[in-house]
């Protein structure tokens, strides 16, 4: 699997995602500075990660979303090419018009920084084919931005179209109708708020992460 | 020629930070406060003669998020 971590100014998730993609498929994958307007040919993953890119200017991710090198992800995604957005990286795919709504300041305005349940609503993405339908899971979050919005008739569709991938089973940040992930119409581009990178091996007190990236593995080679 | 862009969240959207400020402005003694929304003003100086349609679309493609933001220009 050919994949790549893209690195904008601010990023502090981009080695764990890499490390996360590594310690799954064996190969490492390539870290792409946001001001190149190329990606590498033949990716088959391209992940964005957490952090405070930009120091957060403007907007959560609006800075980065209009990077050179988001031009090339945008490309990437209408080829069908498999995106992965994670907390900081969801904000940025929103901000980009990848994925509809957007994520304001959590409702109870403290940043919130542990290990939440979420319940994988969709089984049958990329993403989470090698978790159980309905399965409630572990996974880090450590946001400030990660409040979902969206109206009322993108929720709908949203969750008429099985699109809400990921929901918190606990009271989080305020998101509507308590969205933790959600992926866009073809199914290949997945935003979620909270870090599945960060619990892949037992050794960090879990590893509930790790089936994102065996079933993207699965899925793409 | 300089331009004002005032940014607000859309009525319907819940504002945690005005909440917390109206909050706040009820802890100092303020009585009647009934609601407080937060947004941010971004002052631009620009070339005499930059278009408005210019502006506005600075606002559709970076200022502004329309999904949750209305933007408002003022021209002086």
């Amino acid at each position: 699997m050919k994949s790549a971590v893209i690195v904008f100014p601010g990023s502090n998730c981009d080695r764990d995602l890499a490390v996360a993609i590594e310690s799954v498929t064996g190969t490492a994958p390539a870290m792409i500075w946001h001001r190149d307007a190329e990606l590498p040919e033949g990716l088959d993953l391209i992940a964005l990660p957490g952090g405070f890119s930009y120091g957060d200017y403007l907007r959560s991710g609006a800075m980065s979303a209009r990077s050179p090198v988001m031009q090339a992800v945008i490309r990437a995604a209408g080829e069908g090419r498999a995106v992965l957005g994670v907390c900081n990286g969801f904000q940025v795919l929103t901000e980009a018009g990848l994925l509809p709504g957007a994520l304001m300041r959590n409702a109870g305005l403290n940043f919130v920084c542990r290990d939440v349940s979420l319940r994988v609503e969709n089984a049958q993405t990329m993403f989470t084919a090698h978790y159980d339908a309905g399965a409630t899971i572990r996974i880090p979050v450590a946001h400030h931005d990660g409040n979902y919005v969206a109206d009322a008739e993108t929720l709908d569709r949203l969750e008429g179209e099985g699109r809400v991938v990921f929901r918190y089973a606990e009271p989080v940040n305020g998101s509507a109708r308590d969205i933790a992930g959600i992926v866009n119409t073809a199914g290949n581009v997945l935003g979620l708020m909270p870090h599945p990178e960060r619990l892949i091996e037992d050794a960090q007190g879990g590893s509930d992460g790790r089936a994102m990236f065996e079933a993207l593995y699965a899925a793409l080679g | 020629m300089k331009a004002r862009v005032t940014i607000t969240l859309k009525p319907g959207d819940l504002d945690p930070q005005g909440r917390a400020i109206q909050s706040a402005l009820g802890g100092l003694g303020f009585a009647g406060v009934e609601a407080v929304r937060q947004g941010k003003v971004i002052e631009l100086d620009l070339a005499d003669g930059t278009p408005e349609a210019d502006i506005d679309a600075m606002c559709r493609k970076l200022l502004a998020n329309t999904v949750i933001e209305n933007y408002r220009i003022e021209i002086a």
